[in-house]
């Protein structure tokens, strides 16, 4: 699969998937055009909003990205989840600890931290799969359910900081991700992510690893006569995408929250899946697709506290984009209106 | 504490009644892998059938209707992943995850709509456990299997059913082979898209049994993610099953005994709930690790490009 | 009496016209052969008339009625049963199961196994056909398998049969059993429509003949006022020649050398198998489809492990050493089935050619990146040395024809001079032009004193090329042969027999 961004049918999807959203609204007795402009003023609307959705964005960008890096080489890496949750745990750890270290070192530090955390949780199943076979589909999903228990387990019982929420304490401020744009919450974070789609694309397209990772993905066959192995460079891929995850897991806690919050995922990881794809697996698409879903994450509460129209409405048009973007087809055929199906090349 | 009051005929009575819902996810995944569909979608068709079921058991009063609607809601998933799938040649895992996603967002936004909160819905009138005096009187397996909701047992017959339908009739067979070789099939003079629709519509009713089983036959209400990965453990379950029905039914009531137990355990104390919650994901790792041999799939997943 | 008539069938793949205004009668009882090179459209004539394609203009008669025949199960309510090219039975079914299929008898809502049983046996009967029909049909030998499909079409009650390129995966003692069964069904007052771009087949098996090029039909003649050169031209177009100048120019020195090489499973496990490449020389191994000759590439490529034995190139073993760095060390691979293992199909021309070579210091800056600027120029040489058709060195190869990707591969194999090529089935799904083409490049690669090994189920292509030809049956070496031997001898060691040598 090459590099490029067709954009017509993705943007199609999204127009239809918010058409159909409003259809919801109506069909439920809520006023639809005031709910999404309620949506939009709270994307788009102030200084604030704007932060808010760049901060929900962040950590969006990052799980699409490692899904992105594990799938160019052929692995459904659906764990992100998992991977994104260890990494903040890790992070949150290193940052509580290791109370000496200044500033910009102790921060660093605690993002790869993050990251390594995120990469070792991968390597299960990238382990699992290369030498047992066992698909990674499954046990990924299986290791995010794992590891979501897992951390409520430490933040409930040995690591419970005093107090009723089940969080950790506070990380040392020598670990904290600086605010870029107060009040919002919205954190370094945010560039690095930035800083990293630009840098996974350099990787892809320039050089050897990224290479290999993409011809092993786009043929397995082909690539093992020509001496790259799938085995090396799946297993690669998949770390690397744990890795990404990890460290956005880490950004998330040392840039907003500041410590491990039980729960304070809302699925991120899962999202990244989605956006991932609706970035035509891109990493400058997975920008984009970024910040439509953070839009809509930051947007929708606006539009609850507004309107009054439940905060789900939001997650009913990601669905949407995702089942709209799936089938491409589909879309090339409601553009066209062609009648029969799209033949394949012959 | 001692060991009886932990493990007793009770807790194999739980164990029949856990294994259901993955049952019924499996057979679901069973008969859409075996027409080439991997269906990971399914968590998110029980999630909408349990609370459909809910839904019009809310309105009507009447469970049996409310069985009716959860049913519907499947057939209609069923449809929209066969569309995306086999005549759209959609990516299936993608179309799965949003079908999840949707089904996540939907309840919870007409549960907020509905009863005010995205967590739980009022509770309703579910089914009834059956009782049999008979049944009772039989020693040890009377009182496991005794004084479930019709829907246990529908699962357990639909295994034979599905068991019949797959191996002995002649839909069973090409639907098989439509799975397995759609391009023989097609020369055969078998409808391969009709076949496809079939497998992926029947399955998802299937699955939606499932879910209707969690929210009226089980809890008698709907909570938010209820479903609580159930279907994905129904995938787990169908791949360990070797993608038979009977295999199925025995791996079903492995993860169930999991279930089970988990349940038991909590409920006594013994471990902190989360490292109790998290077993049965590690046995279905531990599972498809090729601990119990190897799974190979009966069919490709791939969509059916005539041409 | 005309039972199948074709008039101006045309049909069309995008710009591509594949069959081109054809006009076809066939005879009620004949074995009607449908003869023409690779892509001369045959596969899409017989697909259309079966109802697998549509065809875009033109009408399809039978018994002077006009059908319209929209999906195989249309086909086999009107008589027309297909044999394809590629095999189509379920491997997880059984004999009987896929004999049945689709019209399977029935009790109740049961398939009736005693009476299709009964029903499948008395098509044993007729055709002389033994099989075990409780076995699953994914265990069973090719040319069983083939059987399994004539069974299938004649339980449908098929009276016109096609058959696709029944040969292509046969060995020439299986070839003559097939005629000798077709021969029996015309005899059973079926019709037969062979499809084969063989001259010898449709000499030894049809009645008629029907000549196709490039999508257009050529004629139609009695095979018995035809001459083997004559059929020729009309399929080609040109005058042709089947003989290449075979010169022996094999040295004493030996480049490449298997040594008692054994191998487990999945796969055929290969049995000692010994073999040595001269410089100078063509080593070609024959054998029937799935003897071992994809297992004993992967062991010459570095894909397999043998359990026992040695892997040498020029004298040093390298055995242990994994592909990169048999490649690295001047080993090239043609691969079979080119759009599976040579070449990225959505990867550009450009990134095909550096496939394998991009962890190498012309084309690495630094110790991880892409030196794109030299890429591209290495790219541009090629296409122009190559001669490869297309718009720049950056376009998908998606989008080149069949003979360019193989030109790609070909030109990335010998980018850095390698003193050992192994072909396997290098010219399958090609054209008489791509075909001849590649020939001439193994032919080169011998005439620079490198060594080549070609693995190929294309006897005669074997026996044109090779200066040695070795015979492989179920993993083993079955004998040693020179490309002169008669065709006989070929087969008796395809089909496994051992041969007394004087």
């Amino acid at each position: 699969m090459r590099l490029r961004l067709t954009v017509p049918v993705e943007l199609f999807a999204i127009g239809l998937a918010f058409l159909l959203g409003m259809l919801v609204l109506f069909l439920t007795g809520y006023p639809p055009f005031s709910a999404l402009w309620a949506l939009f003023r709270g994307a788009f609307g102030t200084r604030n909003a704007i932060g808010q959705t760049l901060t929900q964005a962040t950590p969006i960008l990052f799980t699409s990205l490692a899904f992105l890096l594990a799938f160019r080489s052929g692995i459904f890496n659906i764990g992100i989840e998992g991977q994104f949750l260890i990494g903040a745990f890790t992070a949150a750890l290193f940052g509580i600890s290791f109370r000496g270290l200044p500033f910009p070192l102790h921060a660093i530090l605690a993002l790869f931290s993050g990251g390594f955390g995120g990469a070792v949780y991968a390597l299960f199943p990238a382990l699992l799969k290369v030498y047992l076979g066992a698909h990674e589909v499954i046990t990924t999903m299986m290791l995010s359910y794992v590891a979501l228990y897992l951390t409520s387990y430490f933040v409930n019982y040995p690591l419970k900081a005093p107090g009723w929420v089940a969080q950790t304490e506070l990380v040392a401020p020598s670990a904290r991700l600086p605010r870029i744009l107060p009040p919002t919450q919205l954190s370094l974070a945010f560039p690095i992510a930035l800083g990293l789609a630009f840098l996974v694309l350099w990787f892809l397209e320039r050089t050897v690893p990224g290479f290999s990772i993409r011809a092993v993905g786009a043929n397995p066959e082909a690539s093992e006569n020509r001496g790259i192995s799938v085995r090396k460079y799946q297993i690669l891929a998949f770390v690397l995408s744990g890795f990404i995850a990890g460290v956005g897991g880490g950004g998330e806690i040392l840039g907003v929250h500041g410590r491990f919050v039980d729960g304070f995922s809302p699925g991120y990881g899962w999202d990244g899946i989605a956006v991932s794809l609706v970035g035509r697996l891109h990493p400058l698409g997975c920008i984009f697709a970024s910040l439509l879903f953070g839009m809509l994450r930051a947007g929708g509460m606006t539009m609850t506290r507004v309107t009054k129209v439940p905060l789900d409405l939001s997650l009913i048009i990601q669905a949407l984009v995702i089942l709209l973007v799936a089938a491409p087809v589909l879309i090339e055929q409601l553009l066209t209106r062609r009648r029969k199906p799209q033949k394949s090349e012959v | 504490m001692s060991l009886s009051q932990i493990i007793n005929l009770s807790l194999f009575q739980a164990q029949l009644r856990m294994a259901t819902p993955i049952l019924l996810a499996a057979l679901g995944g069973l008969l859409c892998e075996r027409v080439g569909v991997v269906n990971i979608g399914l968590e998110g068709i029980m999630l909408t059938s349990a609370f459909f079921g809910v839904l019009v058991t809310y309105f009507t009063s009447s469970p049996l209707l409310g069985f009716l609607g959860g049913l519907a809601s499947g057939f209609l998933w069923g449809l929209v992943i066969a569309v995306l799938t086999v005549r759209f040649f959609g990516n299936q895992i993608v179309v799965g995850t949003g079908v999840n996603v949707f089904g996540l967002g939907l309840s919870a936004f007409l549960s907020q709509k509905i009863w005010g909160s995205r967590g739980a819905s009022d509770a309703v009138s579910g089914f009834a456990p059956l009782r049999s005096d008979l049944l009772a009187r039989l020693p040890y397996l009377g009182p496991v299997l005794n004084e479930h909701t019709f829907l246990v047992y529908l699962a357990i017959a639909l295994v034979f059913v599905l068991h019949f339908f797959l191996f002995a009739t002649p839909w069973g067979l090409r639907l098989r082979a439509v799975g397995e070789n759609p391009q023989a099939a097609d020369t055969a003079g078998i409808n391969v898209f009709r076949y496809k629709t079939l497998g992926v519509v029947a399955g998802s009713l299937v699955a939606s049994l499932g879910g209707v089983f969690l929210s009226l036959g089980h809890l008698n209400f709907f909570a938010w993610g209820m479903t609580s990965g159930r279907g994905f453990i129904g995938l787990a379950a169908m791949i360990f099953g070797k993608w038979t029905p009977l295999g199925c039914l025995l791996s079903s009531l492995l993860f169930g005994f999991a279930d089970a137990l988990q349940m038991r355990l909590q409920a006594l104390g013994v471990l902190p709930s989360q490292i109790i919650l998290l077993i049965p994901y590690l046995v279905t790792i531990l599972v498809l690790s090729g601990f119990v041999g190897r799974a190979v799939p009966p069919a490709r997943y791939e969509p059916y490009r005539k041409e | 009496m005309v039972v199948l008539s074709v008039r101006g069938l045309t049909k069309r793949f995008g710009e591509v016209v594949a069959n081109d205004h054809i006009d076809l009668d066939v005879e009620e009882g004949e074995i009607h052969g449908l003869l023409g090179e690779n892509g001369a459209g045959k596969s899409v004539l017989s697909s259309c008339i079966y109802g697998l394609y549509r065809p875009d203009e033109g009408r399809i008669f039978l018994r002077g009625h006009e059908v319209h025949i929209a999906s195989p199960f249309d086909a086999i309510r009107l008589g027309i049963g297909m044999v394809h090219q590629h095999l189509t039975l379920v491997p997880h079914l059984r004999v009987w199961e896929n004999i049945v299929l689709g019209r399977e008898p029935r009790r109740g809502l049961r398939v009736d196994r005693v009476r299709a049983f009964a029903e499948v046996e008395r098509l044993l009967e007729e055709t002389g056909f033994r099989l075990d029909l409780a076995k699953n049909a994914g265990e069973l030998p090719i040319g069983v398998q083939q059987r399994v499909e004539i069974l299938k079409v004649l339980f449908r009650g098929a009276e016109i049969l096609i058959l696709d390129e029944p040969t292509a995966v046969l060995t020439p003692q299986e070839v003559d059993q097939l005629i000798e069964t077709l021969h029996r069904l015309k005899a059973q007052g079926k019709t037969i429509l062979f499809i084969s771009h063989k001259l010898r087949e449709i000499f030894a098996l049809c009645d008629r003949v029907t000549v196709l090029r490039r999508g257009k039909k050529v004629g139609t003649l009695p095979v018995s006022s035809a001459t083997p050169q004559m059929l020729a031209e009309m399929m080609v177009g040109r005058k042709v020649f089947f003989e290449f100048p075979r010169e022996r120019l094999a040295k004493e020195e030996v480049l490449f050398e298997l040594s008692h090489v054994f191998t487990d499973p999945p796969g055929v496990p290969l049995q000692d198998v010994s073999l040595k490449v001269h410089a100078g020389e063509i080593l070609g191994i024959a054998g029937v489809e799935g003897n071992g000759q994809s297992e004993l590439a992967e062991v010459v490529v570095g894909l397999r492990k043998p359990k026992k034995g040695k892997v040498i190139f020029r004298g040093r073993d390298v055995t242990a050493i994994p592909p990169k760095g048999r490649i690295l060390q001047g080993m090239a691979h043609i691969p079979e089935d080119h759009h599976r293992r040579g070449v990225i199909l959505d990867f550009s021309v450009k990134e095909n050619l550096l496939l394998g070579f991009e962890t190498e210091p012309p084309f690495r800056k630094g110790r991880m990146t892409l030196d794109f600027a030299r890429i591209r120029d290495f790219a541009r040489q090629k296409i122009q040395e190559f001669g490869i058709v297309t718009p720049s060195e950056d376009t998908p190869l998606r989008f080149l024809s069949g003979g360019n990707q193989q030109k790609v591969v070909v030109a990335r194999e010998l980018a850095f001079h390698p003193l050992f090529v192994l072909a396997c089935q290098p010219t399958r799904g090609l054209d008489v032009a791509a075909t001849e083409y590649l020939r001439h490049i193994l032919l080169g690669v011998k005439r620079e004193g490198k060594g080549v090994l070609l693995i190929s189920a294309d006897l005669d292509e074997v026996r044109a090329l090779s200066d040695r030809v070795l015979v492989m049956y179920e993993g083993r070496i079955a004998g040693e042969l020179s490309p002169e031997s008669d065709e006989y001898q070929f087969g008796l060691l395809m089909g496994g027999k051992v041969l007394h040598e004087a």
